[in-house]
């Protein structure tokens, strides 16, 4: 485990702290649009883990978002249990579905792998569609019972921020040590890294189990924020979205995604107001990401760093 | 459950399994030959699909529902797909071949997204409906039960795109080309074999075969928005199970769709989708590379 950067360390406590003043500003849009990109956040960096660290492409990573959000909010609604109990059970149940679908793609790669966590993911949709009575099929599930202390949207923004920010420093510490590092060998060079003694399917196996988990934590918050969860919220084209906010923020790096998330979210929101034909602005802007910015803004911040050092 | 004691209700289920199955086949056929020569996961193959049926059926409208106007719309949709689909690589995916999978994987994403927002653009979101094609609109006499004319020309066809496939893949020249594509491509360009052309021609031809899928499925179901979404997912069961770029393993494939689908429905009413997962599953348990596909080489 290498120690913390004293950099970093200062950094997030200044985006802790003017995060923490959002409210105060007492616009009700930016606080609700600050608590909708720090929960997209923390689904990126999930993904990221799979994706950027470990080199396995999923198009189903919805599935694990759904599956927090919706066990949160049937835990807490149908059977009224406490938050303490359900939002906890809700992360676990992501974390075992992740488990159970993980043991089954991490005998295959590449385009097999992804097109096993595809219909892995469209199985959990085709299940939250088709289970009427518990999950309110596709008119939703409706009227989360989201407890009282976190019922308004300001107690419900820091409280999104405490979860978001000990999640994403907990993120940062499994991509930080041992494991995140031997991913990175895992994704370079898997036969290398099997002669040296990795378990690599089990070490692939593990990267699954911590993305779902975190991508259900993401769910869950997602699910009490909008008193509702819906079936959209699994389907493949969701995976396909949260995908283009880690590549646009840039795969190899821890907080690229989080900045690829806050950018495509924000876009999203402002687009949305002047057109109902965002897929096609998102459809473009993937199609110059893929051909001009292959290592996201994050590499392109880089690239201009090093020409303006070599100028000076 | 009590329907099934019923023979003529079966018969009727039988049929519908087979046109359905058959139905996918032609457009599975398309996905399975590109992932077999490019090994891209062409996302927008539903996409081509559900404009292979807009096509077909702004060419019925437009001629008035006449006798012919659904085959000329058939043919028009495999032309404006194979035109479509040369830009798509000439354009873009060609640059991409040499990137990693993601990369190819996205852009078809962004073809996706591109070509539904256009679709819907272009055509609106309403709901419509292509008539049976002229002369096929009636139905045959089996003695114990009337089936419609239309699904059974559509198996026929299934069947011929099959046979005539398989004959062109591997009894001639351009047919072993394509099967050493899915092979090994280095050695292929090696003989002086132009690749490029090669990956350009299979990514047309498989996308024409989306579009005549999509028109040719007009008659059977609603055309509108979103229907691109789900098709592509049951192409994929359809392919996996089979095995990536077997043409009889898409065959077997959808014609065990068509039945789950059909049957599920009845057996299992509303869960029939979850059934065509676990159908898949069980198969990917047995063998991962799907019933007739190659071992996969671990690359690296």
């Amino acid at each position: 485990m290498q120690a913390i950067p004293k950099r970093l360390l200062l950094g997030s406590a200044l985006v802790l702290l003017l995060l923490a003043l959002v409210p105060t500003l007492g616009s009700k849009y930016l606080v609700d649009l600050s608590t909708e990109i720090m929960i997209y956040v923390l689904f990126a960096l999930s993904l990221n883990v799979l994706v950027g660290y470990s080199g396995n492409i999923t198009f189903g990573h919805a599935a694990y978002f759904a599956i927090g959000g919706y066990t949160c909010a049937i835990l807490l609604t149908t059977y009224g249990w406490p938050l303490i109990i359900s939002f906890p059970a809700a992360v676990l149940l992501a974390g075992c579905a992740a488990a159970f679908v993980g043991y089954f793609c991490i005998k295959l790669t590449d385009i097999y792998f992804a097109m096993l966590t595809l219909a892995f993911g469209m199985l959990i949709w085709a299940i939250a569609f088709k289970w009427r009575p518990v999950t309110g099929g596709d008119d939703g599930f409706v009227g989360v019972d989201v407890p009282a202390f976190i019922g308004d949207r300001f107690s419900f923004f820091y409280f999104t921020l405490v979860v978001v920010g000990l999640s994403v420093a907990l993120l940062w510490l499994i991509c930080h040590s041992a494991f995140g590092r031997t991913l990175v060998a895992v994704r370079e060079n898997r036969m290398r890294a099997g002669f040296v003694g990795v378990n690599t399917m089990r070490l692939r196996h593990a990267a699954f189990i911590v993305a779902g988990t975190f991508a259900g934590i993401a769910g869950a918050l997602f699910g009490m924020y909008n008193h509702g969860v819906y079936v959209e919220s699994a389907f493949w084209t969701e995976s396909g979205q949260v995908l283009i906010m880690a590549l646009l923020g840039g795969l190899y790096s821890f907080f690229g995604p989080a900045l690829g998330a806050a950018v495509l979210y924000t876009l999203q929101v402002g687009i949305n107001q002047y057109t109902e034909y965002w897929p096609i602005v998102l459809g473009v802007i993937l199609l110059a990401i893929l051909m001009f910015l292959p290592d996201g803004l994050i590499g392109l911040a880089q690239k201009i760093r090093t020409q303006f050092i070599r100028k000076a | 459950m009590s329907m099934l004691a019923n023979p003529t209700f079966v018969f009727y289920q039988f049929m519908n399994s087979i046109s359905l199955g058959m139905n996918m086949f032609i457009i599975a056929a398309g996905l399975s030959l590109i992932l077999g020569v490019l090994r891209v996961i062409n996302f927008a193959h539903g996409a081509f699909f559900m404009f292979g049926a807009y096509v077909c059926l702004s060419v019925v409208t437009y001629l008035n529902e006449a006798a012919g106007s659904f085959w000329l719309g058939v043919v028009a949709a495999a032309v404006v797909l194979a035109a479509m689909a040369l830009v798509v690589e000439r354009g873009f995916l060609h640059y991409l071949y040499e990137r990693e999978h993601l990369t190819q994987l996205l852009f078809t994403f962004a073809v996706v997204l591109i070509i539904g927002d256009l679709a819907k653009m272009i055509w609106g979101v309403d709901m419509y409906n292509v008539p049976y094609p002229y002369g096929l609109d009636g139905a045959v006499d089996f003695g114990f039960a009337l089936y419609p004319i239309y699904p059974l020309v559509l198996s026929g066809i299934g069947v011929a795109v099959a046979v005539g496939m398989w004959l062109a893949l591997s009894k001639t020249r351009w047919g072993r080309i394509i099967r050493a594509a899915t092979q090994d491509r280095e050695m292929l360009a090696a003989l002086g074999m132009n690749v490029p052309m090669v990956y350009t021609g299979v990514f047309v031809i498989g996308s024409a075969l989306a579009g005549i899928g999509g028109a040719l499925a007009a008659p059977r179901v609603a055309v509108s928005p979103g229907m691109d979404a789900t098709i592509i997912i049951e192409c994929f069961i359809i392919v996996i199970i089979g095995g990536l770029g077997s043409l009889w393993g898409s065959f077997l494939g959808a014609l065990a769709f068509g039945f789950v689908t059909m049957f599920g429905t009845v057996i299992f009413p509303d869960w029939e989708l979850v059934l065509a997962y676990v159908m898949m599953l069980g198969i990917l348990l047995w063998r991962p590379w799907g019933l007739f596909g190659q071992p996969e080489e671990d690359s690296h």
